[in-house]
């Protein structure tokens, strides 16, 4: 038997508190009775109230969730295509092509979409210049998740299908589709998250007009970190922990692909 | 006319024939099977028949039509995988219903067909169960199952049994062959095993190398093989080199070196002086005490070098005095005695003139 000692332990708990601590804090003095992040006072779920009757932080955050939707679908639906096809085809350049935006610093990605819009397309930036960049860089998870669902399959029950009598959309719809879908719910569910939280990339492309949340949230905290702010730290925590639980529930290996 | 056509086909990959002009024709009602060690190419003439697969010449034409350009899903036949690819999302029920469910069937065909089949196999009480609650032999009969169950012209099976330890394997051989005796449905079976082979088939085309060496029936094909590599793929076999010492109408004495004349029967027209191969099952050799007189033909002295004792028989190895190795199987019929002979024992092999086969270099 070789059970973990003493010192494993203290180590791991200093790690994992040095993680969460921080996070905690954010949520209890999103509960705290007084203006000031400095003592508790006492319990009041008055910045919660407060958020719901703030018109620009509930603009910033119908925008985040519309845009967090529309990205997820179609970045689910672009990146199952992606993983089919870097499954399908044994083409060596195709990962990487598809894995690169996964891998870039956001920084650059965020400068080079900015330089794209501006210069290339001449797009005012705004709404759908955020929706294209959030579904540039979901596309690689979720084709990462897809291809790692498939890699564990058996090849042949794809030709027994057709072998049965199953054109090939019968078989994608009937076999395929089934059995990749817990990966295309995980791949959504994470692009969600990606989407809602992303700050740098949104921060290059969303010009003047349009504010997600994160940008938001920024935004408030150049005068000062409010509880307003915890309250809507707190809420978006809770948010993207639901999702990753979510999907790692649908697919064990969402978490090993984000690697 | 026959029900499958294979016409002069040769696939190329990357660089090598792994089919080289095969011609073969498969009638109605037939078992037939490909035997072959791995890479031989039957696996990819059973993926051309399919449909996964074309053939860079050559056709193959199913009821006089030909195949060619022919998509898997509209070929009238279905394949048996190695691997089972039964489909894990579906119940046995909704495995079976599958290739019915593609055609378009009614609900009520559906379902009378579904459980007709898979009483057919056995498996009537595992109907809502799913592929992975499921053992190995039964995963095969649902395969087996859906293969069948939409009456194909042709069954593909491509090495169905790998997959089974060896009980269960001659346990579903002997299904396999009530099965198709029942269905009545045409079978194409690939394996590597001559054993299963020759328990199951109507016909067997023996490959080498993208090719067929001898295509015959069971029996004929272990008998009298057609060349060296068929003699030894199929069977035990001894063989010796030798010379054409002379040839009449039906008698043919060969000359082996260091070790005199041996008597053999040919029909054939041989030439004097020709170079071949004396081919010899170990069941047909006799093995006597040297002393001992044998009413055979063919007679030669050795030594017991190893013997296998096997229960029911035993495989005696005897070197000859050209150095030669003979493998002989001798059953152990005689009462109170395990065997005849001991390693170290002079003894003498015997067989008819009629046993072994002059096989042509």
């Amino acid at each position: 038997m070789n059970r973990p000692g003493f010192w494993l332990w203290a180590a791991s708990l200093a790690v994992y508190a040095f993680l969460y601590v921080p996070l905690a804090v954010v949520v209890l003095f999103s509960f705290n009775d007084s203006v000031l992040n400095a003592q508790w006072v006492g319990f009041t779920t008055h910045w919660y109230a407060k958020l719901l009757h703030d018109e620009e932080m509930l603009r910033a955050a119908a925008n985040s969730v519309l845009i967090a939707l529309l990205s997820s679908v179609i970045s689910t639906i672009l990146g199952a295509m992606a993983g089919l096809a870097m499954h399908r085809y044994r083409f060596r350049w195709l990962p990487l092509l598809v894995l690169t935006p996964v891998a870039m610093p956001e920084i650059l990605l965020g400068v080079s979409l900015l330089l794209f819009f501006r210069q290339v397309l001449d797009l005012t930036l705004g709404f759908m210049s955020i929706l294209v960049a959030h579904i540039t860089f979901s596309i690689g998870f979720v084709a990462v998740i897809v291809r790692a669902r498939l890699a564990g399959m058996d090849e042949s029950i794809f030709e027994a299908a057709r072998d049965l009598g199953a054109t090939p959309w019968a078989t994608f719809h009937r076999i395929t589709l089934p059995l990749i879908l817990p990966a295309l719910v995980a791949g959504f569910l994470m692009s969600f998250t990606l989407s809602i939280d992303d700050f740098v990339i949104t921060f290059f492309v969303a010009g003047v007009g349009v504010t997600t949340l994160p940008l938001q949230i920024y935004s408030m905290i150049k005068v000062a970190v409010t509880p307003e702010v915890n309250a809507v730290s707190t809420l978006l925590m809770a948010l993207t922990l639901t999702l990753i639980f979510l999907a790692s529930r649908f697919a064990p290996d969402v978490l090993k692909a984000k690697a | 006319m026959a029900l499958l056509e294979i016409r002069n086909i040769t696939r190329r990959f990357a660089g090598f024939e792994a089919v080289k002009d095969v011609t073969l024709s498969i009638a109605a009602g037939e078992f037939f099977t490909l035997l072959g060690p791995s890479g031989c190419g039957k696996t990819t003439i059973l993926r051309m028949i399919a449909g996964f697969d074309a053939p860079d010449e050559g056709d193959i034409l199913l009821d006089g039509q030909s195949l060619a350009g022919v998509p898997p899903e509209k070929r009238p036949l279905h394949t048996v995988f190695q691997s089972y690819a039964l489909f894990p999302h579906m119940t046995v029920a909704g495995n079976v219903a599958f290739p019915l469910e593609m055609a378009n069937r009614s609900r009520d065909e559906i379902r009378r067909r579904v459980a007709e089949t898979l009483a057919l196999v056995h498996l009537t009480d595992k109907a809502a169960q799913f592929p992975h609650e499921l053992s190995g032999g039964q995963k095969q009969r649902v395969a087996l199952a859906r293969g069948l169950v939409n009456k194909p012209r042709l069954l593909l099976l491509d090495e169905p049994l790998g997959a089974l330890d060896a009980k269960l394997r001659v346990e579903m051989q002997v299904e396999l062959i009530a099965l198709q005796r029942e269905v009545g449905i045409t079978f194409v079976f690939v394996t590597h095993s001559q054993q299963e082979a020759l328990a199951l088939s109507h016909r067997i085309g023996v490959m080498r190398e993208g090719r067929i060496e001898q295509c015959d029936e069971p029996d004929k094909l272990y008998t009298l093989p057609a060349n060296r590599f068929v003699a030894d793929f199929v069977g035990r076999i001894n063989l010796m080199d030798v010379e054409v010492a002379a040839s009449s109408k039906v008698l043919l004495k060969l000359k082996a070196a260091g070790l005199g004349e041996i008597a053999a029967t040919d029909l054939r027209p041989i030439a004097v002086g020709e170079r071949g191969a004396f081919a010899l099952r170990p069941e047909l050799i006799r093995v006597f005490g040297h002393r001992e007189s044998a009413d055979l033909k063919n007679r030669f002295e050795g030594r017991v070098k190893e013997l296998l004792y096997l229960g029911d028989v035993t495989l005696y190895k005897v070197e000859l005095q050209n150095g030669f190795i003979v493998e002989a199987l001798m059953p152990n019929a005689a009462s109170g005695r395990a065997k005849f002979h001991e390693v170290g024992d002079p003894v003498a092999v015997c067989w008819r003139q009629d046993a072994g086969v002059y096989l042509r270099n």
